[in-house]
């Protein structure tokens, strides 16, 4: 298929302007470019010709079961696309919370924003929730920030944050932007996380604890209360990464688990598209302790409407306005069509589809861990692997009967590893067909040797060279 | 129950396979005192009153005022066809590109918007996406402490002031030294904004040659929809170019989401952070595209990452290239010919404010009116306009001044009324 | 499969006694477990390094991995020929993939890493 580049004829447009109504103006030659950027001539035909097309060389929740572990692919309601075509949220301008002259002219949004606000922190046992951090990594580099601003001005000198080694890799990366060392606290061989070498870990150089649960191993933590007790008892900070939230709506909360600090992934539990891979959003919550040290400003509510006010020991900004506002538009717009009740049954039936995939798998690929899975299951394909079928020829395999992969090599921990996460959103039927294809792979590598190495052959391109790519380094002009 | 297809038999076929009583059972890992009694979240309601409510809302927002904000964030027409070929399932609702091959039209999207983002800019290589203009930033500031080893930032005065305070947070624990000024000695990037945050133009290509006879980088923050006709960050030399890429195509949206634009010179690709797209072939010869670089990243390098994004704002990063591809090389000229033109004949009918720009500008300039711009911005907004951005409320200029942006969608005829409104409004 | 003349680190580097300069390397051990090498960076000629010290940066496709100096030393040279052949330290790991060169090593240091028998149990008790 050709790039849009490719396709340009000199001379063609899509977009024309009406013919200017003031008289032109001119700018010193030495400010300007030389020469026009170099974009694509095309009829708007053309574009639409190309991008529909490129459309239909991907796969998307919309076509396809992605039942890939830790990401919570839940189908994402077109509700919440009509809601964001509302012209009174697309067309708001940011800056009309900027000076107080405009604050009465946007007050639907303050409330939006306010309501989504405290509607996440009554879900998680939060006291505070900001909309501000734009990603969840960006959620958890400001859980990072309000804990060394709250060990700096308790005058503590604390310059570690301890990991699970199966903690996804923008958990030390975050940390390390805000200023801290890593350590890493093993896995027991059960996949719930090491007690002891916890505790040998746990001194008082470490600011923060940074746990997720269930875990990235698809388990819940069972000492998650003694961990953050310890933890709270050598001085330290604890967070919960909010990636897995999804197997725990409306059954229990991090808030009441000693958890001071989380981050939200809306792209996940809160069904906002994917995107390609963003937008999404990752608000923070946080407990009594961290209120004061809130990104500001907040919105607040004053005399029947709403004013921002900054919190006095603020860390700032970590965004320039109030973070990805269309993303919370359709998560508040989500947990309202669901609500308590409907919040609880995602809960309940995430981990009632992943029990059943593990049921319907164990067989034949091996469990990473015993037992204990709640919204996502986790194999090995170590078995295969032996049989010269990698996780990796199993994913490439799994596109030929029209599914995406499960998660691959993640978490680390677990060699050769496949993390199924099925969510909620998807019927039984669906279910039953992808273990039959996930069965017949196994069959398949089973009888013979290498069975996979072609695979896939029914999507629009084979096996790319990345080698290549990582030597040639063409990544356009 | 919304979005959850299990019927009563589904339940209890599964519960049968799986070889437990009831779902509750599968629960059964919760210690009992940690489990939720009760919370406040109120009961589910209908789509339709979902609608209703959100309708509601959105309504005590004011969009039919006839703006003149600015401030780094712009209203521009957006062709219909970019949210009809954008909100397509297949682009909406797909995952990252991790297994490329059912994901070439995202692949090829990235590196075409790359491409894009190069021929703009002038510079050699894009990554695909970082959030926002002021993170980009704060990326470029770090990416440019690794390139050269100091920790020393120079912030012009050109810069956004909100960038400026998130550049402070997300360093916060850094021990960089972050100062204001344009002095390149010892420092790992001089950061400049062209146009500058009251709108005006300069040409830094002698700070650039400057930054590089004392081995420090030039970082050049530029608005995309004036690069239809400003000399680009590429042309001045610049080591590094971020911009906010919400003027291509993607809604005003209350603040979010954006697009954090990030490209620099081909030797810098390694220290750069973001995901990135290049071409190579499968083993039948087809040409196809892959993410590549994936070990600079947080799920490979960990703590050692060059950044800890993962997610990042690629939906919108389509959106921009499919704007620029509607509007194409003649288009984004005429476009900003127009946000030019417009914003030169709206200042030339403001005679009695005094316009705070000494040289030339694209399409916003400060003025200072006669009383004070907050009052005379609510005046202005019960009146229809909404006037621009009184500066005191950044915390810049004095409590008269007012920033005013014009775009190709304000017409001569919206102006002038409004130039005759703002001047019984700022003189009474 | 590991030559008998060098010495080895946990690392899964290698040290190689050229008489007026210490050569390093990472074994084929390592380069197997990172795939096709795309991208290696070097230390700068002149710097002091200390054993421990990450002296250089090994990319391939999937990983990313810390090259350590084995011992202390002053880097005297660079293997250039990987700027643009990264593969080799795929094909030759101990010839012609080698990563820098160092003098003024500190032997006692030397000495105390694992030779090869050490080294190849070491291989087997961690795969």
């Amino acid at each position: 298929m050709q790039l849009i580049f490719e396709k340009s004829r000199p001379g063609r447009r899509a977009v024309t302007w009406d013919m200017p109504d003031v008289p032109s103006a001119t700018l010193p030659p030495d400010l300007c470019r030389s020469a026009p950027a170099e974009l694509p001539e095309l009829s708007e035909l053309d574009v639409v010709r190309h991008f529909t097309t490129l459309s239909r060389r991907n796969v998307g929740v919309d076509t396809t079961f992605y039942p890939l572990g830790s990401c919570t692919m839940k189908y994402n309601p077109k509700m919440a696309d009509a809601v964001c075509d509302e012209p009174g949220f697309a067309r708001l301008h940011p800056h009309l919370a900027t000076s107080e002259a405009y604050w009465p002219y946007c007050q639907g949004a303050f409330e939006l924003i306010f309501e989504t606000e405290r509607l996440l922190a009554e879900i998680t046992g939060m006291k505070q929730v900001t909309l501000q951090p734009i990603a969840g990594a960006h959620g958890e580099l400001t859980g990072a920030l309000l804990t060394a601003a709250y060990h700096r001005d308790m005058g503590n000198v604390k310059d570690t944050v301890l990991v699970p080694d199966s903690a996804h890799g923008t958990n030390p990366a975050s940390a390390a932007i805000a200023g801290y060392q890593v350590k890493q606290v093993p896995s027991g061989p059960d996949g719930t996380l090491d007690l002891d070498a916890f505790k040998a870990a746990l001194d008082d150089s470490v600011a923060l604890v940074m746990l997720t649960c269930p875990n990235t191993h698809g388990l819940f933590e069972p000492a998650v209360e003694q961990i953050t007790a310890l933890a709270h008892e050598a001085g330290a900070l604890t967070y919960y990464d909010g990636a897995n939230l999804n197997a725990i709506l409306g059954q229990c909360r991090p808030g009441d688990l000693g958890f001071d600090v989380m981050h939200f992934n809306l792209h996940k539990t809160f069904a906002t598209p994917h995107g390609m891979g963003g937008p999404g959003a990752g608000p923070v919550g946080v407990g009594e302790r961290l209120a004061l040290y809130l990104p500001g400003p907040r919105v607040v509510s004053f005399r029947g409407g709403y004013r921002l006010a900054t919190p006095d020991k603020s860390i700032g900004r970590v965004a320039a306005f109030f973070g990805n506002f269309l993303v919370a538009v359709r998560a508040y717009a989500y947990i309202l069509h669901l609500g308590g009740d409907g919040l609880k049954e995602v809960a309940r039936h995430a981990v009632l589809n992943a029990n059943y995939v593990f049921a319907r798998l164990r067989q034949a690929y091996q469990p990473a861990f015993p037992a204990g899975f709640m919204h996502e299951c986790v194999f090995s394909a170590a078995k295969q692997a032996q049989r010269g079928a990698r996780a990796l020829d199993i994913a490439k395999a799994l596109l030929d009967y029209g599914f995406h992969a499960p998660t691959v090599y993640f978490p680390l921990t677990v060699e050769e590893s496949l993390m199924i996460e099925p969510t909620e959103t998807e019927s039984k039927e669906t279910l039953d067909a992808f273990c039959a294809a996930m069965l017949e792979i196994a069959a398949a590598v089973a009888q013979k040797e290498h069975a996979l190495d072609h695979a896939p052959e029914t999507t629009p391109v084979g096996r790319l060279d990345e080698v290549r790519a990582a030597r040639e380094l063409d990544c356009g002009c | 129950m919304a979005y959850l297809p299990a019927t009563d038999d589904d339940r209890v076929q599964m519960l049968d396979t799986i070889g437990v009583a009831s779902v509750e059972a599968l629960f059964a890992g919760i210690p009992e005192h940690l489990r939720l009694n009760a919370w406040t979240v109120p009961p589910g309601i209908s789509e339709m009153a979902v609608r209703a409510r959100l309708a509601a809302m959105a309504a005590r927002n004011a969009v039919h005022q006839v703006s003149f904000l600015g401030g780094g964030v712009y209203d521009h027409f957006i062709p219909a066809a970019v949210d009809e070929l954008t909100r397509r399932g297949e682009f909406l609702t797909a995952y990252t590109p991790y297994q490329p091959e059912c994901a070439q039209g995202t692949l090829q999207a990235t590196y075409e918007y790359q491409s894009a983002v190069c021929r703009l800019t002038g510079m050699e290589v894009a990554n695909a996406s970082l959030y926002d203009g002021g993170t980009a930033v704060f990326e470029a500031a770090t990416m440019s402490v690794r390139l050269t080893g100091r920790r020393r930032i120079v912030c012009h005065d050109s810069l956004n002031p909100t960038y400026r305070r998130m550049l402070d947070t997300h360093a916060a624990n850094l021990r960089l030294e972050i100062v204001d000024g344009e002095a390149p000695d010892n420092a790992a990037c001089v950061i400049v904004q062209n146009p500058g945050f009251l709108g005006d133009i300069r040409d830094f290509s002698e700070l650039a040659t400057r930054c590089h006879a004392e081995k420090a980088l030039l970082t050049v923050v530029f608005y995309p929809i004036s690069l239809g006709l400003l000399k680009s960050p590429g042309e001045m030399g610049a080591d590094i170019a971020v911009a906010e890429g919400q003027s291509l195509g993607l809604p005003l949206a209350f603040g979010g989401p954006y697009l954090g634009i990030m490209a620099t010179r081909k030797a810098c690709i390694r220290k750069m952070p973001g995901r990135i797209a290049a071409a190579t072939r499968d083993a039948q010869g087809r040409r196809g595209f892959v993410l590549t670089l994936q070990a600079r990243e947080q799920h490979i390098r960990r703590e050692k990452a060059m950044s800890n994004i993962c997610s990042n704002e690629a939906w919108c990063a389509l959106r921009a290239l499919v704007y620029l591809s509607l509007l194409g090389k003649e288009g984004l000229r005429e476009a900003a010919l127009q946000c030019h033109a417009k914003a030169e004949y709206l200042k030339s009918r403001l005679g009695f404010a005094r316009v705070l720009n000494t040289g030339p500008i694209f399409n916003e300039f400060a003025v200072r009116l006669p009383r004070d711009a907050s009052s005379v911005a609510a005046a202005m907004a019960a009146r229809g306009y909404f006037a621009g951005l009184p500066l005191s409320a950044c915390g810049m200029g004095e409590a008269h001044d007012l920033l005013i942006a014009v775009t190709e969608k304000r017409t001569r005829e919206e102006m002038d009324a409004f130039a005759t409104a703002l001047e019984q409004a700022s003189c009474n | 499969m590991y030559p008998e003349h060098l010495k080895y680190t946990r690392d899964h580097e290698w040290l190689r006694d050229d008489g007026d300069v210490f050569v390093v390397g990472i074994t084929d051990h390592a380069a197997e477990l990172l795939g096709d090498v795309t991208y290696v960076e070097l230390p700068q000629t002149g710097t002091i390094v200390r054993q421990g010290d990450e002296a250089a940066v090994v990319e391939s496709v999937k990983a990313a991995s810390d090259v350590f100096a084995p011992v202390g030393g002053r880097i005297v040279a660079v293997n250039t020929a990987l700027e643009g052949r990264p593969e080799l330290v795929n094909e030759s790991p101990y010839r012609d993939g080698w990563f820098f060169k160092l003098e003024d090593v500190n032997t006692i240091e030397v000495d105390a890493l694992m030779d090869v028998a050490a080294y190849r149990r070491y291989v087997a008790e961690n795969v």
